[in-house]
């Protein structure tokens, strides 16, 4: 799945863009190795409440877990009210790279795993990122989420346009099964 | 006492008859009513409310002044407080009043809050409101003791308090009121949750009024049976005069100030007295609410008036006179709830009263009236107060701002 253009970004720092192409390039299953210098603070504006650009997709409810470090996930509905089918092939942000993931049944249990191809939201349909399913993996975290903070997300589709987004971080004691035990588990 | 036939034993035969019987006689009125009802449809309460109309109904959470202080009280309510954490700074304060803002706008209107894992309890809102109050102690973490209401301290201490830790301060205090207490509950739970990285809870108290709809547009009764909030400044002009701070810097315009306090209420020795004492204890009558001088609610006091024995029927030991302030810019707005805890093995009830007064300046309004009180009211016999707390009510917040950003922003 080569992406070969993110021309249709708006609005993010060049160093992320490189960072996001790279990721890209080498297939979801390297993004947790990857190393971005980037480290802009999450910075809250004036409300919690969602920010979603006019885009391809409508962004409802996006919320992120807090977490001190290691792994977390970000979550909420993407809605397609257009006549085509969207895929998301990659999230990014500025504190962890990012993998799509979703959870799937292993002997006998629930694990977490990359979703290949892509996040499918259907034309006229929505998606819905929730703990437990499909959601936006935070892989390795380079600084503290804390409750309350806001940080921007840069979803990028299969026709190469992207779009941001930003969601505040919650304390959440859910979404345990999310995380891989090799990876540790965050606090709230 | 002997003649009485309700004492004499009943036999199982006669109980079972007795129950065919009354069972008979309900299906038979029940029929009577459903055959009744199209021929006489006057005989339905004209003002009756529709259930699932109380479920959906909806108070503001956006606007220059909180809700739940003149909103008409709710039957549900829980004062949540909080201790901050040492870490919680002004930058701490601000992530953790964005969270609980949002959750709020969002419970108060009916559609569940991010991250919401029971949101199909978030669905019914049923004219909740959740108003933020900051403890002295919220001022001090931000930095800010500045910009505290002067009177936002701890009050005096009276010679009637019998004051509890467990009941009294507060960093941050959160009421959350509605007309269903599986709403109350549910946003009780979502809010707590969300403080748990800030704040540790240290009290809360729950309380209930009549159900909502029951008694419309009348004045609450206490558990002593006293109606409770009778001489609160009337909507309009007088409640504005009262509570609400009209002028200053922005996060003081459209503020007011809460005290609460939690009155114990000894029923074991209330009941000892007859009804003329209750009665002169409050200086009202308990059926009407009327000055012992009076015939309706809302008359005035006529604390000169003397009976035959040449006393004021109004003593000068009742509440209501120890109580009565006639200028607006001095009364206190009341919007208390009862508590009922659970009685004692040998039957001691534990209640009381969550006594809220809300004004624009604590010093100016609340204090002349509890200091009175104090001194000086027979009622004291038979209440102790067990817990004390203040706090500051900031101005509201527009849509896509959260509570305290006039401060803390």
């Amino acid at each position: 799945m080569p992406r070969t253009t993110v021309a249709g970004a708006r609005r993010r720092p060049a160093t992320l863009l490189a960072a996001a192409a790279a990721c890209l390039a080498v297939g979801v299953a390297g993004c947790g190795s990857s190393d971005s210098s980037s480290s802009a603070q999450p910075s809250p504006s004036a409300s919690v409440s969602a920010s979603a650009a006019a885009g391809v997709l409508g962004i409802r409810d996006p919320w992120v877990k807090a977490a001190d470090k290691g792994m977390t996930a970000a979550f909420g509905t993407l809605v397609n009210d257009g006549d085509t089918d969207v895929t998301v092939t990659a999230a990014a942000t500025d504190v962890s790279p990012m993998e799509l993931h979703e959870m799937t049944m292993k002997d006998g249990k629930m694990v977490m795993q990359p979703k290949q191809g892509g996040i499918v939201v259907k034309a006229h349909g929505s998606t819905t990122l929730q703990p437990g399913g499909e959601h936006l993996m935070l892989m390795d975290l380079k600084q503290q989420v804390k409750a309350g903070d806001e940080l921007t997300f840069t979803l990028t589709f299969a026709d190469g346009k992207t779009q941001t987004f930003t969601a505040v971080a919650k304390p959440f004691t859910g979404a345990q099964e999310s995380y891989a035990p090799e990876h540790g588990q965050p606090a709230a | 006492m002997t003649e009485q036939p309700a004492v004499r034993p009943v036999s199982r035969r006669g109980l079972l008859t007795g129950g065919a019987l009354a069972a008979g006689g309900t299906l038979a009125g029940a029929a009577a009513v459903t055959a009744a009802r199209p021929a006489e449809p006057k005989a339905r309460p004209a003002e009756a409310v529709p259930v699932a109309a109380f479920g959906s109904a909806v108070e503001p959470f956006h606007g220059a002044r909180q809700s739940g202080i003149a909103t008409d009280p709710q039957a549900h309510a829980a004062f949540v407080a909080f201790t901050l954490n040492p870490g919680t700074d002004r930058a701490a304060l601000g992530r953790m009043l964005r969270l609980l803002s949002d959750d709020a706008a969002r419970l108060t209107q009916g559609r569940p809050p991010l991250a919401d894992t029971e949101p199909e309890l978030g669905l019914l809102p049923a004219r909740l409101t959740v108003t933020f109050g900051f403890g002295p102690g919220l001022y001090a973490a931000a930095g800010l003791d500045d910009r505290r209401p002067p009177s936002v301290a701890d009050l005096p201490s009276f010679r009637i308090d019998r004051l509890q830790p467990r009941w009294s301060g507060g960093d941050l205090l959160l009421q959350i009121c509605a007309d269903d207490p599986v709403t109350v509950a549910h946003a009780q739970r979502v809010l707590v949750k969300d403080s748990r990285p800030f704040a540790t809870v240290r009290w809360v108290q729950q309380g209930f009024r009549r159900a909502a709809g029951s008694e419309p547009g009348r004045t609450q009764r206490n558990l002593f049976g006293q109606l409770d909030g009778t001489a609160n400044p009337k909507p309009g002009g007088p409640l504005e005069t009262a509570v609400w701070v009209p002028d200053g810097p922005a996060w003081a315009r459209d503020s007011t100030t809460l005290v609460v306090r939690r009155i114990s209420m000894n029923l074991e020795t209330w009941d000892l007295l007859g009804r003329p004492d209750r009665e002169l204890a409050v200086g009202r009558r308990l059926d009407t609410g009327a000055p012992l001088t009076g015939t309706a609610e809302h008359d005035q006091p006529d604390f000169a008036a003397t009976g035959p024995d040449g006393l004021t029927v109004i003593p000068d030991f009742s509440h209501l006179t120890r109580s009565h302030v006639t200028d607006d810019r001095l009364k206190i707005l009341r919007r208390p709830y009862n508590y009922d805890g659970t009685p004692t093995a040998e039957g001691h009830a534990d209640s009381g009263l969550i006594f809220t007064s809300y004004q624009a300046d604590i010093t100016r309004q609340f204090l002349p009236i509890q200091q009175r009180l104090a001194e000086r009211d027979l009622l004291n016999e038979w209440t102790t107060p067990i817990g004390s707390a203040v706090f500051a009510i900031p101005p509201g917040c527009p849509d896509g701002g959260w509570l305290g950003q006039q401060l803390l922003g």
